[in-house]
């Protein structure tokens, strides 16, 4: 790797299109300064960040809509979503934030062996909230607590509105299937206290079992949501496409990341050429910048 | 690394970045304690989701959630050192999803009345 050049040597000649010998090999040829590249890149990448924040848009624009003409779905979906998880996946992409911002910093500085570590957390961070992520999906595709058109919890919400009764079920489903261990256990403290005094017995009576184990005595529970509103489907339809599109971004995140791994890897970055680390890092903040307000606006608000 | 060898000839963007090359790097501490106030804030909103403040409960939430934002886009995407362009990009975005989003409420509010005749029709037949 040769000396950067100052400004005015790396300036093409009108004579020839191609420069190849009076500029570092990380300086593509249309560009005259390493810090024009950089400046270039970070540019589009703001103007692209300004798209995703408009693409989101969209979403938080149904949800605002909805939530102020149908309080009471909002009020009465609460119920299915644990904070707990929320709370979880929050801080796992915090500090996977954390580690990419540092990345940054690493590329900066040339810390090649931070660099890569940072990565790697990273990495395993997002398929730590993936994790928890399906282990949320399972639960509400178990209940039937899904979008409009495929919502089907309202057959036994009508019975039984109560949410140890959605508990109950998602544990007899964990017993019946081979899931992970720690997916069960975790899932077993999911939803309600009272799933564990008696849930024993409907576990080996699996999924048929549901209107047997809402009949089995939670009554406690249900009071304070009412009976189940009209259209409750419409908060699923909400949920999903939110949270839906926020993890098809923690998906591309995770192969953005491993894109800058591999290059990192193989010793690509300077801190004269470190804008691919940079911009990457920048689309992993905002998918955390979105999950700062979703999280919020759908575990917590009653 | 033994591409730090080369030397910082090129690259003097800013005035504040001597030896860092064409960009800030933001000091380990400061992200550490902008980790640290983001996990805190979490936690703080996670605590005050149990008590009941009627409205001011989205206030509440979402103040704490734009303060963690805020915190996001200063320090981690470097918005407080980078040129003031970049945050003009995007806070336009931001300034102009919150006017789709208001328009679109207040044309919801001027027609819920309409709305739901119409829906306690559909909900009656």
């Amino acid at each position: 790797m040769s000396t950067v050049q100052p400004a005015e040597q790396t300036t093409p000649s009108p004579d020839s299109g191609h420069d190849h010998h009076d500029h570092p090999s990380y300086l593509a040829h249309h560009f005259d300064t390493p810090q024009q590249q950089f400046d270039s890149g970070k540019l589009g990448m703001w103007l692209f960040l300004a798209t995703e924040v408009l693409f989101f848009g969209g979403l938080f624009c149904a949800y605002a809509l909805y939530r102020m003409k149908h309080p009471e779905i909002f009020h009465y979906a609460h119920q299915f979503l644990d904070v707990k998880w929320g709370a979880i996946n929050t801080a796992v992409l915090i500090f996977s934030s954390f580690t990419m911002a540092w990345a940054v910093r690493n590329a900066q500085l040339g810390q090649k062996k931070l660099l890569i570590a940072n990565l790697t957390i990273t990495i395993a961070c997002a398929f730590g909230f993936l994790g928890i992520k399906y282990i949320e999906y399972s639960h509400k595709f178990h209940d039937g607590l899904l979008w409009a058109g495929s919502f089907t919890a309202d057959e036994w919400l009508e019975q039984d509105g109560d949410p140890a009764g959605a508990a109950m079920t998602t544990e007899s489903d964990h017993s019946g299937d081979d899931h992970a261990g720690d997916d069960h256990g975790e899932g077993s403290n999911g939803d309600g206290d009272g799933a564990h005094a008696d849930g024993d017995g409907a576990h080996a009576d699996g999924d048929d079992a549901h209107a047997d184990s809402h009949g089995g005595g939670h009554g406690g529970h249900g009071g304070d949501h009412g009976p189940m509103p009209k259209r409750l489907s419409v908060f699923f339809s909400i949920y999903f496409g939110m949270t839906g599109l926020h993890a098809i971004h923690v998906i591309c995140g995770i192969v953005a990341i491993g894109w800058i791994l591999r290059r990192a890897i193989r010793n690509e970055f300077n801190k004269n050429y470190y804008g691919a680390v940079d911009n990457v890092g920048l689309y992993w903040h905002i998918v955390d910048l979105v999950w700062i307000y979703l999280f919020p606006l759908l575990y917590l608000l009653k | 690394m033994s591409n730090e060898a080369t030397s910082h000839a090129a690259g003097h963007g800013h005035g504040d970045d001597h030896d860092h090359g064409v960009g800030h790097a933001v000091p380990l501490r400061i992200l550490v304690a902008v980790a640290a106030a983001l996990l805190l804030l979490t936690a703080i909103t996670v605590y005050a989701a149990q008590f009941k403040f009627g409205p001011l409960e989205v206030v509440v939430a979402m103040t704490i959630a734009t303060v963690k934002a805020a915190l996001v886009c200063a320090y981690f995407m470097h918005l407080r050192y980078d040129k003031p362009f970049h945050a003009f990009v995007f806070i336009s975005s931001l300034a102009f999803v919150s006017l789709f989003i208001m328009f679109a409420m207040l044309d919801a509010k001027q027609y819920a009345p309409e709305i739901e005749l119409v829906e306690q029709q559909e909900l009656a037949e």
